[in-house]
């Protein structure tokens, strides 16, 4: 098989607008269950009551804002290497998702810091930390299209992408390098204190906004390309733009 | 797999918090369709500037 092939951003338009529709039904169906587990089954929690059960969203969400991140920034660098359109195409589509998972990361993490910690908002290292994550997805998206010559925007906001990849580490240890008022972590790679119901939910809600940000990616990429490509003649051959 | 409810009313109720729980599941609702609503709109605009070159051009 050649893995070149769907390098280009004509056969990979196929390729995209056949996979969405299976993320989104993956992503339907986890959501389905994840709610049901969160939302339903799971007990309340001893300390913090009902409210708790907003982690359900926000902690997937807060991973996927940082993940998506890293793979954006992954794209911009095989960009800055080796000039490929697609994998600029691919940064420039996941930005947006990217933006929206950071913003309703910080939006739960408000409406459940207001009843537990009595505030909306503090300038806490994670929070601020995640508040620039969002700033550098705004910046990354208003500097690639801030040039006449999209390549060149590609380019410059690629390298933008790159430097804010120094944010990443600072947010995940942000609870262990400052006091912070945010909690440290209740899932790591050694292990969790949570209580089983609690997170199978929160894994499959996870998998669920995973699914979920690559059908939209693969979505806005067609569209992307779409822009991109309209001179070509294999755009004015599709069925859909005659 | 027993659900943790008594009734409609205390799920709704969310233990006194119903204002924060809903407030930040609405948002990612909401967030969802505003994505789902302007990625639709995209394609068409990327479709209709398709037609609008080639319009430009078949006039040259």
């Amino acid at each position: 098989m050649n893995w070149f092939y769907f390098a280009s951003p004509a056969t990979f338009y196929g390729l995209a607008g056949r996979l969405a529709p299976w993320f989104f039904i993956l992503a339907a169906v986890l959501a389905a269950w994840g709610l049901y587990l969160g939302l339903g089954v799971a007990p309340t929690d001893a300390q913090q009551g009902e409210v708790y059960r907003v982690i359900f969203i926000h902690v997937p969400t807060a991973w996927m804002s940082m993940f998506l991140y890293f793979v954006m920034a992954c794209y911009c660098g095989l960009t800055l290497v080796f000039n490929t359109r697609l994998s600029a195409m691919m940064a420039r589509a996941i930005a947006p998702t990217g933006a929206m998972f950071t913003f309703i990361a910080l939006w739960t993490g408000s409406f459940w810091g207001r009843p537990t910690w009595g505030t909306y908002w503090v300038w806490d290292a994670r929070l601020t930390s995640e508040l620039v994550l969002l700033f550098l997805y705004f910046g990354y998206i208003a500097l690639a299209n801030a040039f006449e010559d999209p390549r060149r925007g590609d380019r410059a906001a690629a390298l933008l992408a790159l430097i804010g990849v120094v944010n990443l580490p600072i947010i995940y240890f942000s609870v262990q390098w400052w006091n912070t008022l945010h909690q440290g972590s209740s899932v790591s790679f050694k292990g969790t204190s949570m209580h089983v119901t609690m997170l199978t939910g929160m894994l499959v809600m996870s998998f669920s906004a995973w699914m979920y940000a690559i059908g939209a990616t693969l979505v806005r990429v067609r569209a992307v390309i779409l822009e991109r490509e309209r001179r070509a003649q294999w755009v004015r051959n599709l069925p859909e733009a005659a | 797999m027993t659900l943790w409810w008594s009734s409609w009313s205390a799920f709704w109720a969310m233990g006194g918090h119903a204002f924060f729980v809903w407030m930040s599941f609405g948002a990612l609702l909401a967030a969802i369709v505003v994505e789902m609503v302007s990625l639709r709109l995209r394609r068409k605009r990327a479709l209709a500037a398709i037609e609008e070159e080639r319009d430009l051009e078949a006039e040259n």
